[in-house]
């Protein structure tokens, strides 16, 4: 069987990862073409990501079906391709902001509360500036850069894989059986009522602060996290803002990330500015991911905040609709969707 | 009968400007879980004036021409709004460009002065209310209750005042209960909605209680567990508390006032 996977994001290298392994499982026949449209893979909005698996934490502002996709993520991210850390998630709030931390603890679970001894233990360089924290031990965290490097790696090795950068599917013949279609925001012209919600980041090197793990920082109008990378950078992010403009930070939305890293740690206002960016989510009306299937295509699509999170179980789910005619109703049914959602 | 004046919901008519509006309830539309949450909790809400705001969505021109459109396609009036505007100018130019877009000469005035409270800034809003009332505009302006500030945007020209409960998105409901009634009582015939610091419904029914014209919220029912449910619990607060005022609530007495007369007890 011949297969395109258009777009080599977050979406596209797990959808062709997962395609490979269901073809080994199944002793399948398969030639896979990676087609982007970039010079290089991993260049979309996934290149700005977060990198948390926190699927736990999400349920405090998504539907459960979220929680439910995105807790497969974990397996696959620290087994089947092990490139994140599973040392957990931390939620803290500024002593004004302890509303939103009690508001956080009643619609989420899998945590523990921790009192500052206990947060000392675990992150010491945040014990200082906060009494309590919410501690979700299970979560994970990855590097996105990294994570797709490590998938192009794992599917460049393969004799039947193929990738073509710097082409644009539209141009390239129709000879093949399946196209998987996991170009995000690009394919809006295909897909009604896909909407792009911008998203800015920036990135800060400070050797002056150990984190291990994430930390998301409550506050009512711009709620941010911080994850350390493995090069002693940390990620700040990110603004949610109902505009469609892909690469242009702003100065108020470098003024509430930074002041929120400060007010986290007080040393990263001598950090230095590594990297800013910005771009935006591909996302539905109602946030939650989709695979559509037109005939012999099918969309991967509408993973909002939640690329790494989700990927995974949209990946193995379209392998199956790919190998299987495979049906799943909560992410393919829109009446069910609606149905759950009301 | 008085029961009858009152007891006429299909006639109790809200006025903004010319328009005539049956729901009391105006909501905001940001900070839901999704568009879909939020077009579901305006249809429960009966609302039918929606706030909106501009100034960062439209990031370097019109960039939030998607959302925009979902909110255009509730088929609600739009009362624009210049949330995030700290200036005169700003707030000027982002009602501008909400003209355009919508199509309409509402606007909700923000000049925000104080970054803690998010308090408006009165001098600059009223500044910004004489330069939008004489370019046409229909000014809706987010103020404190302060007396004199009601007066300087009524002499500016606007015909609604939208004083604060409390801080925005504090949920703390009304705070300055003397000073929202003094503004009741001042201004008699000008519509007043509490804008900002609802949290809960009983809060928005007090407001009806006080005389208030009309509530608008946002993130009471937006950041509720269930945004949807939470709307209908609004709208029916809503619908009881004016229904309260139009039923004229009794006024408190310090004694008990047996609801029966007490028989054999002449001397109590």
């Amino acid at each position: 069987m011949r297969i395109r996977v258009i777009g080599a994001g977050a979406a596209g290298l797990t959808a062709a990862f997962e395609l490979l392994r269901v073809a080994r499982a199944q002793n399948r026949d398969l030639a896979l073409e990676i087609v982007e449209k970039s010079a290089k893979p991993g260049l979309g909005c996934s290149y700005f990501a977060g990198g948390m698996i926190a699927p736990w934490c999400e349920a405090e502002s998504t539907e459960p079906i979220v929680a439910r996709l995105g807790a497969e993520a974990l397996e696959f991210w620290t087994q089947i391709v092990p490139v994140a850390q599973r040392r957990g998630s931390l939620v803290v709030a500024r002593p004004r902001d302890r509303s939103e931390l009690l508001q956080f603890s009643r619609r989420t679970s899998h945590f523990v509360t921790l009192d500052r001894p206990a947060l000392a233990e675990l992150e010491p360089d945040l014990a200082g500036n906060f009494e309590t924290a919410l501690y979700f031990a299970e979560e994970a965290h990855l590097a996105p850069r990294d994570a797709m490097a490590e998938l192009v790696r794992l599917l460049a090795v393969e004799p039947n894989v193929v990738f073509r950068c710097g082409v644009d599917a539209a141009d390239l013949p129709d000879n093949v059986d399946w196209t998987l279609d996991c170009r995000g925001f690009a394919a809006r012209p295909d897909l009604a009522g896909l909407r792009g919600v911008k998203g800015e980041m920036m990135v800060l090197r400070s050797a002056d602060i150990r984190l291990s793990r994430p930390v998301r920082m409550l506050h009512p109008r711009h709620p941010v996290y911080i994850v350390p990378r493995p090069d002693g950078t940390f990620m700040v992010g990110a603004t949610m803002i109902e505009n469609e403009e892909r690469a242009r930070v702003t100065a108020r939305s470098l003024v509430e990330l930074v002041n929120s890293a400060f007010a986290l740690h007080p040393a990263f206002a001598e950090a230095e500015v590594v990297e800013t960016g910005s771009d935006v989510r591909p996302s539905f009306a109602d946030n939650l991911p989709r695979l559509l299937r037109k005939g012999r295509r099918l969309y991967l699509n509408g993973l909002y905040r939640h690329g790494f999170l989700l990927s995974p179980a949209l990946a193995s789910r379209a392998a199956r609709v790919v190998f299987d005619d495979a049906y799943f109703p909560e992410v393919m049914d829109e009446t069910e969707r609606q149905r759950r959602a009301s | 009968m008085a029961a009858e004046l009152n007891a006429a919901p299909a006639d109790d008519r809200l006025h903004f400007y010319d328009v005539a509006l049956h729901s009391r309830l105006l909501v905001g539309t940001a900070l839901y879980p999704s568009p879909a949450i939020l077009a579901e909790a305006l249809s429960a809400s009966g609302a039918e004036v929606v706030t909106v705001s501009l100034r960062r969505e439209a990031g370097g021109g019109r960039a939030g021409e998607s959302f925009w459109g979902l909110i255009r396609a509730q088929n609600l009036r739009v009362l624009p709004n210049t949330a995030g505007c700290r200036t005169v100018k700003e707030a000027v130019a982002t009602a501008q460009m909400a003209r355009e877009l919508f199509a309409t000469p509402w606007i909700k005035l923000e000049v925000i002065g104080e970054e803690d409270t998010l308090q408006p800034d009165v001098f600059g809003l009223v500044e910004a209310a004489k330069i939008l009332c004489a370019e046409g505009f229909e000014v809706f302006p987010y103020m404190t209750e302060d007396l004199v500030v009601a007066e300087k945007l009524l002499d500016a020209g606007c015909r609604v005042l939208m004083p604060w409960g409390s801080p925005i998105g504090s949920g703390r409901g009304l705070n300055n209960l003397f000073g929202l009634r003094a503004l009741r009582a001042h201004f008699p015939g000008v519509p007043l909605v509490i804008d900002a610091g609802l949290g809960a419904p009983s809060q928005a029914a007090q407001a009806f209680e006080l005389g208030y014209d009309a509530v608008l919220l946002n993130t009471a029912i937006a950041r509720a567990g269930d945004p949807v449910a939470m709307a209908r619990a609004f709208k029916a607060a809503c619908e009881a508390g004016r229904g309260a005022f139009l039923a004229q609530t009794i006024e408190p007495r310090d004694m008990a006032a047996p609801s029966t007369p007490v028989l054999g007890k002449a001397f109590t």
